[in-house]
């Protein structure tokens, strides 16, 4: 039987191929300019990657805020609410592609260290304010912007575009390169800072930095697709709690935000005592 | 009512409301914007705009 970490690596290596397909943009430098780009993928993948076939969640959200006509994104926020009450930080587990990136520089065998917990309320601060506000406000205060906002998080902060968008792009086009200047230098160092990270720390942007898993991880409170621990066979032996990636305490916290449901304690569960599941659909929890 | 059945209820209804936030955005035209922005590349995200 195909265990449940290999089945979740498959669905991570099955959403990345179907998220990036299109190969060819990296050989001819340009990006896909199809009508599927009007979807957003459930989690981050820069639309700017050559490869990249939908959008950016976190960059549609900003460019619709700041455009002129509109200061909100009900489409976007209605895409990540509905995939988010439906799968919570799962779609950070199985879906999102650049999960998949930081998981496999965490392959790297050295030793790994938890996060303090107060960084990982870092990642609702750059929500709020780089996602949400700046992109709003900006314009105010700035006539030259003619009411255009700049999307800050993917222009102060995002690594992955930095990874996924600047750097093939940038290998292919002499042009972009003449015009990196500090603002680049900025971006490529808190990629460099976010790779070291994810080396000594599991999904360290997950954790610390994600928009996106800030988005899902409150609503992995009330999402249909939860932990379930069966108290009477759980012994609380704490291997759940020593084996989780996220620092969770699945039998205290089953519902935590930073859960990502990759099913990790529920392989190790000595007992079998922890389940991943449409709670509601099981009376007899 | 059990802590649980608040949780399914306050699920569902955000469901219909992510429902009603999507088509109301596409009805006022937003995933143009999104088309628009996603097609050329983004300067900000590559780092030089
Ligand atoms: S609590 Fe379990 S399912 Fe959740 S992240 Fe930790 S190991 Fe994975």
């Amino acid at each position: 039987m195909i265990g449940k970490g290999i089945k979740r690596k498959l669905i991570q290596l099955a959403s990345f191929g179907f998220c990036n397909s299109h190969i060819n943009g990296f050989a001819e430098g340009k990006i896909y300019d199809g009508k599927l780009k009007t979807l957003c993928c459930p989690g981050m993948n820069c639309y700017s990657c050559p490869a990249a076939t939908l959008s950016c969640p976190v960059g549609a959200m900003q460019a619709v805020a700041g455009s002129r006509k509109f200061n909100f994104s009900f489409y976007v926020v209605g895409i990540l609410l509905a995939f988010g009450v439906m799968f919570g930080r799962a779609i950070c587990g199985y879906i999102c592609p650049f999960g998949l990136i930081q998981e496999l520089f965490a392959k790297i065998p050295l030793r790994k260290f938890h996060l303090p917990k107060w960084l990982t309320y870092l990642k609702y601060v750059l929500l709020a304010v780089f996602v949400v506000l700046l992109p709003v406000v900006m314009p105010l205060f700035s006539s030259a912007s003619g009411g255009v906002g700049d999307p800050a998080f993917c222009k102060y902060i995002c690594p992955v575009g930095t990874l996924e968008g600047s750097i093939p792009l940038m290998s292919s086009h002499e042009e972009l390169r003449s015009v990196a200047g500090s603002l680049f230098i900025l971006k490529a160092s808190i990629l460099v800072i976010t790779i070291i990270a994810c080396i000594f720390i599991h999904r360290f942007f997950c954790k610390a930095l994600c928009p996106l898993g800030a988005i899902y991880g409150l609503l992995n409170k009330i999402s249909f697709l939860r932990l379930k621990i069966d108290t009477k066979k759980c012994t609380s032996c704490g291997t759940c709690s020593h084996v989780c990636p996220m620092d969770v305490n699945p039998l205290k916290y089953p519902d935590s935000a930073e859960c990502i449901r990759c099913g990790r304690c529920v392989d190790k569960c000595p007992e079998k005592a922890i389940h991943i599941g449409i709670k509601h659909t099981d009376r007899s929890s | 009512m059990d802590k649980d059945k608040k949780k399914i209820i306050t699920a569902y209804g955000l469901l219909l409301i992510s429902l009603f936030c999507m088509l109301y955005g596409i009805v006022r035209g937003e995933p143009d914007t999104v088309l628009r922005k996603a097609i050329h590349i983004c300067l900000e995200c590559i780092g030089i705009g």
